[in-house]
């Protein structure tokens, strides 16, 4: 596959608080590449960086084959952004705004009008075309605002948290939407999101920043592999079953207070099995069992940590 | 030429704003035509007999002062709208587009003149009702408009840059508020003459003097003479620092 993006040595500080460090990533076209990381990690600096908002300190960044550095204007051709905040104009119609969009890249009078109504029809907005943007939905106007980032025909689109504040069925139509520009489209995504399911759901690869770093970059499989998450959980009906079953699972915690036990599931389905046969021979009565696979989540809260208190928030 | 096309687009982007809530116009009118009423028929009678004329006389001695109090209100106007922009999240799409960059202020500017125009016409309306009797011939009127349209570019690249000092709507909108001032601290509305020394001094060294000095001979039928000049100095003078400035902003 070819490589679509490629990132060296990316730096970017402002004043004393260094925002990236040493960032390297390689996106090959056509797939989506998602950045995780909690907020204030860096992300939509590196969105910014990488859609010439802002410039870098260091580096070497290659998009869609122009040096990002020499040639910003090639490098916005090929680019789409839609960004966490709607970049729509809210007093134009939907119509009117990516009538607006076709005008700036010169489409030209026919071919605007019919890239118009096509993404309209898309992008279901064909009924609300002639109201004002201001009175469209939270679903309404992030379709809009990627309707209105798809007029140029990008090769890239960043995705800055799209359905952040979305609700599920919304949420659930733009995964789509987005799985289609790949599919359809050949487009290549480079999506940040606080919400992990949006990523393991989506991404073909995921990495992560925490404070200005890359910590870990994979696969989702590949990353859930790094962390030892999964475990079994049992909760007992009784405090005489507790005491007699502790000391004989091998539980790695115990709580004799909630009168649960946590098991590390090493071995999938033959560890549980063993475990229900145990405590059935034993007669133990269980009130609670659970089986816990590792997330995202877990991958996220392991190698990412909060900044200290003692530094300062700036 | 892409500048020119993609300034046009963005000319029509601001034309729909202004298109779809055409009260904004009435709010850049109002004011100046409150105070040309107050000073007509509250101040008229004494304002007249200090230029050794009447009400109706002065008037006409007025109306050039209110026109000016009309582009440097809407200066504020302007700021608000153009700050309010700043902050969406279409600049920022904008700015990753391959467009010329400076259009979306162009347009701004363009925007902003059409709406001023329509005001100045709205106020001129007002005064020609109230007794105002210019006695201008088509060339001058057409120098009218040249000048208006100089002062009104000027103040509204000033205005767009302002807006773009700071990231807060609130401040933007109130630093150009200070301009209100200057009609007043000028020829706007009685003869530099009455003043004071030092301030003599000012108000016949500052912009709007020349601007509104020229408009009223101009309106009066008379030749406007070096303060023509000296207006167009300043407009140009003050458009060219002011856009150097706002562009400078916009790409920071």
């Amino acid at each position: 596959m070819r490589t679509f993006v490629s990132v060296t040595g990316l730096r970017k500080s402002y004043g004393a608080h260094r925002v990236l460090d040493a960032i390297d990533l390689t996106i090959p076209q056509g797939t989506i590449f998602s950045l995780l990381g909690p907020n204030g990690a860096g992300k939509t600096t590196t969105v910014q960086i990488l859609s010439t908002l802002i410039k870098a300190d260091a580096g070497e960044i290659w998009v869609a084959g122009h040096d990002l550095a020499k040639e910003p204007d090639e490098v916005r051709a090929a680019i789409g952004v839609t960004g966490q905040f709607s970049a729509v104009d809210s007093f134009l119609t939907g119509e009117e705004n990516l009538r607006l969009m076709a005008d700036l890249l010169h489409l030209g009078r026919t071919k605007g009008r019919r890239r118009v109504r096509e993404l309209l029809e898309r992008f279901d907005l064909t009924d609300a075309a002639r109201k004002p943007a201001v009175t469209y939905s939270g679903g309404m106007r992030r379709r809009l605002d990627l309707a209105m980032t798809m007029v140029g025909t990008p090769r890239l689109i960043f995705l800055d948290e799209p359905t952040t504040g979305l609700d599920p069925r919304s949420r659930r139509t733009m995964w789509q939407i987005v799985r289609d520009l790949v599919q359809q489209d050949g487009v290549t995504i480079f999506l940040t999101t606080q919400y992990l399911e949006e990523a393991d759901e989506l991404a073909d690869r995921i990495a992560l920043l925490s404070q200005g770093r890359l910590v870990a970059e994979g696969t989702p499989r590949e990353l859930k592999r790094m962390v030892p998450g999964g475990h079994i959980v049992v909760r007992f009906a009784d405090a005489d079953g507790y005491r007699r079953a502790v000391g004989h699972v091998g539980a790695t915690s115990s709580n004799d207070a909630a009168l649960t036990v946590q098991i590390p599931d090493s071995g999938g389905v033959r560890t549980l099995r063993k475990l229900l046969e145990w405590l059935d021979t034993h007669a133990i009565d269980v009130a609670e069992l659970s089986v816990h696979t590792p997330d995202l989540d877990d991958v996220f809260l392991t190698l990412t940590q909060e900044p200290s208190a003692k530094e300062p928030s700036r | 030429m892409r500048a020119i096309t993609d300034s046009a687009t963005m000319l029509r982007r601001q034309v729909k704003h202004i298109w779809r809530y055409p009260t904004v116009i009435l709010t850049f009118a109002a004011v100046p035509v409150v105070f040309l009423l107050l000073f007509v028929y509250v101040f008229g009678g004494t304002m007249g007999a200090g230029i050794g004329a009447d009400r109706a006389a002065y008037v006409g001695y007025l109306t050039p002062g209110i026109m000016i109090t009309t582009i440097v209100g809407a200066a504020q106007g302007t700021a608000i709208s153009v700050a309010t922009d700043m902050i969406e999240g279409i600049i920022a799409r904008f700015k990753t587009m391959a467009i010329a960059r400076v259009s979306v202020l162009t347009g701004h500017v363009l925007g902003a003149m059409v709406q001023t125009f329509l005001a100045i016409a709205m106020v001129t309306v007002v005064a020609l009702l109230i007794g105002f009797r210019p006695s201008a011939s088509v060339l001058d009127w057409l120098g009218v408009v040249g000048v208006l349209a100089m002062f009104t570019f000027a103040i509204t690249w000033l205005s767009v840059a302002l807006a773009m000092v700071t990231k807060n709507v609130a401040t933007a909108s109130n630093l150009p508020m200070p301009l209100m001032l200057l009609p007043f601290l000028g020829s706007g509305f009685v003869p530099t003459e009455s003043m004071p020394a030092g301030l003599r001094w000012f108000a016949e060294h500052q912009p709007t003097t020349p601007v509104i000095e020229t408009l009223r001979a101009l309106l009066a039928g008379r030749p406007a003479g070096s303060s023509f000049l000296e207006a167009a100095v300043w407009s140009a003078g003050i458009a060219l620092v002011s856009y150097l400035w706002a562009r400078r902003l916009y790409n920071r």
